[in-house]
C-alpha cells in the first residue's frame, strides 16, 4: 500500500472512534449489534470463548458467512486472519470487507512471521501487550492497534495490562531525553524511528481500542478512562443473558465513559454477564496473548 | 460593584461527541482561534450559534441520537437559529431523504446514498475548486463516503462532481460527503464558522496549513498520564 492508501486506512480507524466493535457469528446478530448502536462489526464463527471451549485448530471463518454480514449491515465489517496467514488476508482482501483482525483469537500459521501488512490496500488491526510489540505492528503496516487481553474469558485483567503497560512505556519515552532513545528501543524491539514519533506525539501513532475480556459498561468506560479510543466486544455479548439489553449499555458506557451517571444507568438490570474465567486458571499453553509477539 | 446578568449572543461551536472525527474538528477549530466546545448532553447545546455532526459511522451516530435523547434537542436548537454542519455521516444524518433507509434529523431537502462508493478499499482522495469557498483547490477526503444524489431547489450546490454532488448548503445546514478535518485546509472551517456569524482567524489566507499532518489531532487525545 502506497503512504496515501495508508493515510485513509488510518483515518479509516480515527472514524471508529469511541466506537464499540462486536463479535457476530450471523447475520441476526450482526443486525442486533447494528440496532444497538455498533460503530462496526466482526464476523466469525465462533465467538473467542466457544474457541477455547472446543480447542482444535481455529481458521478464517467460511467466506459466504462473512458476506452474508457484510450485505445485512451498513456499518463496517471486519474479519479475522490467522497471524501470519498472508492467504487467508488475501482471501479477505478479495472479499472487500473493510479491516483485517490479525488476530491470535485464531490458531497461529506462522510462528517467526506475522503478515507483512505493506503488501494490501486493505487496513489491519493487531493485537499488542506493550507498546514494543505495537511498534512492530505498526512497523509492518498495522493502521490500527488493540489490546491482546485474554479473549473468551470476561476478563479485563489483562486487557488492563496491557493499556497500563502501553501507557507507562509511552511516559517513560516522553521524558528521556534523546539519546537513550536508541538504547530504550533496542531493548523493547521497537523500530527505532516509531519510537522517537511516539516520544513526539505522546501517544501511538494510530488508534489503540481495547479488546480482550471487556463483558460489562464499567469495564468499557474503565478501558476509555485508561485512554483507549474504543472497545472491542467479542464474546461479552452474545454470551450474556440479554444481547441486545448488554450491546446497548456497553455502548452508552463507552460514549459516556467520562460520566459515572451515566455508566451507572447503563449498568442497572442488565442481568447475567457472561461466565467469567481467571487467567490463573488457564493453562499456559491456551494463553491467546502468547501467541504472536 | 453591581451585576448584570447579560444574555450572550451564541458564540461557541460545539462538536457533537458521541462518536466519531470529534478531535479532529476540535483542532482545526482550535487553529481558526474559534471558541468550540465538545457536545454530548441536552443543556450542552445551549450557547452554540454553529454545530459539527462529524464523520463516524452514521448508522452508529443515528442510533445513539435516538437512543440518548437528543435528536429533539438539536432540532429544537436548529428552529432557534443554530446552524449545523455535517461532514461525511453528519451529511447523512442530515438529508431529509436517505435512499432505502429512514432519515434521521431531516433539515436539508436532499437526497443522500450510504456508503455510495463502496467499501473502504474504494475510499479516496482528490481535490476541487469550491469557488463559494475559496480561490484555491480543496483536499478532498472521502472515506465510506455517502453521495448525494440530488439536492432540493432550495438547496445550493457548492460543488459537483461526475454524478453526484460532494456539497450544499441551505441558509442553516451545509453539508459535506468528505472529511475536511482529515486534511491541513481550514477553508470549510472559516466558511462554517462566517455562516454562524463568527470570526474565525484571518492570518494564514492560503487554504491549506502549513503545519497541519494527520496526527494533529492526537494532541486533543493524549494517554491518560
Amino acid at each position: 500500500m502506497d503512504a496515501k492508501r495508508y493515510e485513509l486506512n488510518v483515518q479509516l480507524a480515527q472514524m471508529l472512534k469511541g466506537g464499540v466493535i462486536m463479535d457476530v457469528t450471523n447475520v441476526e446478530q450482526a443486525k442486533l449489534a447494528e440496532e444497538a448502536g455498533a460503530v462496526a462489526v466482526m464476523a466469525l464463527e465462533r465467538v473467542p470463548s466457544d474457541i477455547r471451549k472446543d480447542g482444535g485448530v481455529a481458521r478464517m471463518s467460511d467466506p459466504a458467512m462473512i458476506a452474508e454480514i457484510k450485505k445485512a449491515v451498513s456499518i463496517p465489517v471486519m474479519a479475522k486472519a490467522r497471524i501470519g496467514h498472508f492467504v487467508e488476508a488475501q482471501l479477505l482482501e478479495a472479499l472487500r470487507i473493510d479491516y483485517i483482525d490479525e488476530s491470535e483469537v485464531l490458531t497461529p500459521a506462522d510462528e517467526e512471521c506475522h503478515i507483512d501488512k505493506t503488501k494490501f490496500s486493505i487496513p489491519f488491526v493487531c493485537g499488542a501487550r506493550n507498546l514494543g510489540e505495537a511498534l512492530r505492528r505498526i512497523g509492518e503496516g498495522a493502521a490500527m492497534i488493540r489490546t491482546k487481553g485474554e479473549a473468551g474469558t470476561g476478563n479485563v485483567v489483562e486487557a488492563v495490562r496491557h493499556m497500563r503497560t502501553m501507557n507507562r512505556e509511552i511516559r517513560q519515552l516522553a521524558q528521556m531525553p534523546v539519546e537513550e532513545v536508541t538504547g530504550f528501543a533496542k531493548n523493547n524491539g521497537m523500530p527505532y524511528e516509531l519510537a522517537l514519533r511516539v516520544k513526539e506525539l505522546g501517544r501511538l501513532p494510530v488508534v489503540n481500542f481495547a479488546a480482550g475480556g471487556i463483558a460489562t459498561p464499567a469495564d468499557a468506560a474503565l478501558m476509555m478512562q485508561l485512554g483507549c479510543d474504543g472497545v472491542f466486544v467479542g464474546s461479552g455479548i452474545f454470551k450474556s443473558a440479554d444481547p441486545a439489553l448488554r450491546a446497548r449499555a456497553i455502548v452508552k458506557a463507552t460514549a459516556y465513559f467520562n460520566d459515572p451517571q451515566k455508566v451507572l444507568e447503563a449498568s442497572i438490570g442488565l442481568g447475567e454477564a457472561m461466565p467469567g474465567l481467571e487467567i490463573g486458571q488457564i493453562p499456559p499453553e491456551q494463553i491467546l496473548a502468547k501467541r504472536g509477539w | 460593584m453591581s451585576v448584570h446578568l447579560i444574555r450572550h449572543k451564541p458564540d461557541l461551536i460545539g462538536v457533537l461527541d458521541l462518536q466519531g472525527g470529534v478531535h479532529e474538528h476540535l483542532e482545526h477549530l482550535e487553529r481558526l482561534g474559534l471558541p468550540y466546545k465538545r457536545v454530548k448532553l441536552a443543556e450542552d447545546f445551549t450557547n452554540l450559534a454553529g454545530l459539527i455532526i462529524p464523520g463516524g459511522e452514521s448508522t452508529c451516530l443515528a442510533r445513539l441520537l435516538n437512543i440518548f435523547e437528543l435528536k429533539d434537542v438539536i432540532l429544537q436548537h436548529h428552529r432557534r437559529g443554530m446552524k449545523i454542519w455535517g461532514t461525511c455521516a453528519g451529511a447523512i444524518l442530515l438529508a431529509d431523504k436517505v435512499l432505502g433507509e429512514k432519515a434521521c434529523l431531516g433539515l436539508i431537502d436532499m437526497e443522500i446514498e450510504r456508503n455510495g462508493f463502496g467499501s473502504q478499499l474504494d475510499s479516496f482522495k482528490s481535490e476541487a475548486v469550491i469557488g463559494a469557498v475559496s480561490d484555491e483547490p480543496i483536499p478532498l477526503t472521502f472515506i465510506r463516503a455517502p453521495k448525494i444524489i440530488r439536492a432540493g431547489k432550495d438547496v445550493h450546490v457548492l460543488l459537483r462532481i461526475d454524478d453526484y454532488i460532494a456539497a450544499a448548503e441551505s441558509d442553516s445546514v451545509l453539508v459535506t460527503i468528505f472529511h475536511p478535518e482529515l486534511t491541513g485546509c481550514l477553508a470549510l472551517h472559516r466558511y462554517f464558522a462566517l455562516k454562524c456569524g463568527l470570526n474565525p482567524a484571518t492570518e494564514n489566507p492560503s487554504a491549506v496549513h502549513k503545519n497541519w499532518e494527520n496526527s494533529s489531532w492526537m494532541k486533543l487525545a493524549r494517554i491518560a498520564l
